[in-house]
């Protein structure tokens, strides 16, 4: 199946560009935009970098959520700040995306029309406080599991956006787990919240690193020309192994009766997500991918006569100021 | 000068922000652009930083024991000291961005009159403050520009926000028997003596903006002497301090 796939996304090109091609990515060397890139690269990138994109911009709504409800001033200033770096994270990706030929405006009408994904945790809800907490323990603690090995990808720009975005993504997790810690060592309610909120958390954040390997139709091509650097089940395993121990720690029950530790594997022995739930949510079906996409429609359309007005303010100015000289 | 009057004076200023800083946030995920996204959550960081500023040593002044948090999340309406004009909804993206311009432009007015203020501590959150405002003030005044400046119909959506906030923007200079005590002591102005400046700046703005101010000085009152808010401050409340209310044992 993976040599399959290796095979069809890179047939249509001229075999000796492939291999110098092939032959630069193996050696290590940076491909940048203005390259030879084989058209399957780039079509790859631009779903991977776009969806990344529309992940951080649908990310801010589950999160910005609880800005209005955070408890203090100080939790509330740095919600912001989270949810903030997540549209900056987006501005970088975006840019790096337009480097390969597709402008910001084409990917968010491609992301408010279905035909581009989002990471499939943004369309559960944010039920509690303790919710604050585990988004930002466990989903950026995923998103960095598979951000890090991403700083040495191929492709020149989305590597350097990585590079900026995972020095700033490290703060994100451990505030999170901050407010876990709080609400765990908290009043009975409190612990009740963290539980809650690790129960419904954890098996949409395994889904977070894709289908497993046998079912992960890009990997093998992706991982050839090192757009990923990992297979879904490689970076879903040091996931499991890295948080175990936190959520011990925290005293919270991860729930999966089966997890035990694999002596010989040197990792858990873990429960699969339910892979049909995850199907279900990425063809549209999850528990808020209605409300998101409405929200991010609503922002589009009520923001057009605002993105006009501004545009054609600067026209006038730079008519002005041809006309004045 | 009594530790009263100095407490309200602070309570004035934090409120203001706070409630400001909270109707921005509202914004968050939202916005017409990106780049607005960022510029919102960066007003609103700032807000809240000053507000935390303001109501810490409020809190300090009143030696009462009760922390910026405790002031923000446990008064209710009656107590609260800010002008109407901030609590007032967020509206479309117009009328939030002059909103924020009205604001901004006594808010930087003020904070450079208390950087001099006879009170250090003051005078400290002043100086500090005000160079945020400054970036503050420059754009949301670029953005009201630019959208009344703009196309026909931002230009239309921009003068109705500027006719419907304009009756809330005189209770900025209207002073009272706190602000009298206040200037007294040199602490901070009498706000009346913001007013041409801010009018003349104002006046450049909308003119460049090809917005008419409204022929009027009909000004609502009643927000920072507490006396009787809008009934949106309320609403914004039961969001704001609905955790400490319902958990009220609780540490966060
Ligand atoms: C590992 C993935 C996610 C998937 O591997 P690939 O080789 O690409 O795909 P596969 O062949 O394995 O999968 C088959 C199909 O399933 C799709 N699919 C799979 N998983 C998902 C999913 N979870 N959600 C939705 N769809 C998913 C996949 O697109 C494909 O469908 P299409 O053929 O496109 O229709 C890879 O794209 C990647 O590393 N992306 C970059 C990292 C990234 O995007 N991070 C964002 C994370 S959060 C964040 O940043 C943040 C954190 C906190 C706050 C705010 C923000």
């Amino acid at each position: 199946m993976y040599a399959q796939m290796v095979k069809s996304e890179a047939t249509q090109e001229d075999p000796e560009k492939l291999a110098t091609f092939q032959a630069r990515i193996d050696a290590g060397e940076k491909i940048e935009p203005k390259d030879w890139m084989p058209a399957g690269y780039r079509k790859t990138l631009i779903r991977q970098i776009g969806q990344h994109a529309h992940s951080e911009i649908v990310g801010q709504l589950p999160e910005g959520n609880w800005i209005t409800r955070a408890p203090t001033l100080e939790r509330k200033a740095i919600l912001l700040a989270k949810v903030q770096d997540e549209a900056g994270h987006g501005l970088y990706l975006y840019c790096a995306a337009e480097t390969l030929g597709v402008s910001r405006d084409e990917l968010t009408e491609m992301l408010l029309d279905g035909r581009m994904k989002y990471s499939s945790i943004f369309n559960y809800p944010t039920l509690t406080w303790a919710d604050m907490g585990a988004v930002g323990w466990l989903v950026d603690g995923a998103a960095i599991m598979n951000q890090v090995p991403l700083q040495r990808t191929s492709f020149g720009p989305y590597s350097r956006a990585m590079i900026r975005i995972c020095k700033e993504e490290s703060f994100h997790q451990r505030q999170g787990y901050d407010i876990m810690m709080k609400m765990a060592r908290g009043t009975p309610e409190q612990k009740r919240m963290a539980q809650d909120a690790l129960n419904r958390f954890w098996y949409p954040s395994l889904m977070m690193f894709g289908p497993s390997d046998k079912d992960s139709v890009h990997s093998a091509q992706s991982m050839a020309w090192k757009i990923k650097m990992n297979t879904n089940d490689e970076l879903r395993q040091k996931f499991v192994d890295q948080t175990v121990p936190q959520a011990e720690y925290l005293g919270l029950t991860v729930p999966d009766e089966t997890l035990t530790w694999n002596e010989e594997k040197g990792g858990y022995d873990f429960a699969e997500p339910d892979w049909k739930e995850f199907f279900e949510v990425i063809q549209g079906n999850g528990p808020c991918n209605t409300e998101r996409l409405a929200a991010r429609n609503k922002a589009w359309d009520d923001g057009k006569w605002v993105r006009d007005g501004l545009l054609a303010h600067a026209e006038k100015r730079s008519m002005r100021k041809i006309a004045a000289e | 000068m009594s530790d009263d009057a100095l407490f309200e004076f602070l309570c004035r200023m934090g409120d203001n922000t706070l409630v400001l800083g909270h109707r921005v946030s509202e914004w968050c995920g939202h916005a017409p652009v990106l780049e607005e996204d960022i510029a919102l959550a960066n007003t609103a960081l700032d807000l809240i930083g000053q507000t935390q500023m303001w109501l810490g040593l409020a809190g300090e002044i009143e030696g009462k024991g009760r922390s910026a948090d405790d002031l923000a999340m446990r008064r209710d309406v009656w107590d609260f000291r800010n002008i109407l004009l901030v609590e007032q909804p967020n509206g479309d993206f117009g009328q939030t961005m002059m909103r924020q311009f009205l604001f901004d432009l006594w808010h930087l007015e003020m904070l450079k009159a208390l950087s001099g203020s006879s009170h250090d501590r003051v005078a400290a959150i002043a100086a500090k403050s005000v160079k945020e405002v400054q970036y503050h003030v420059e754009r949301s005044g670029d953005t009201v520009i630019g959208l009344g400046d703009g196309t026909s119909e931002s230009h239309r959506r921009m003068q109705a926000a500027l006719d419907l906030l304009w009756p809330y923007v005189g209770e900025m200079f209207v002073p009272d028997h706190i602000d009298a005590q206040m200037s007294e002591a040199g602490i901070a102005p009498d706000p009346g003596e913001l007013r041409a400046t801010y009018d003349a700046r104002l006046a450049e703005v909308m003119t460049e903006a090809t917005l008419t101010i409204p022929d009027s000085g009909f000004a609502h009152k009643g927000g920072k002497s507490g006396m009787r808010h809008s009934e949106h401050l309320g609403h914004m409340l039961t969001q704001m301090q609905w955790l400490q209310r319902a958990y009220p044992d609780a540490t966060w």
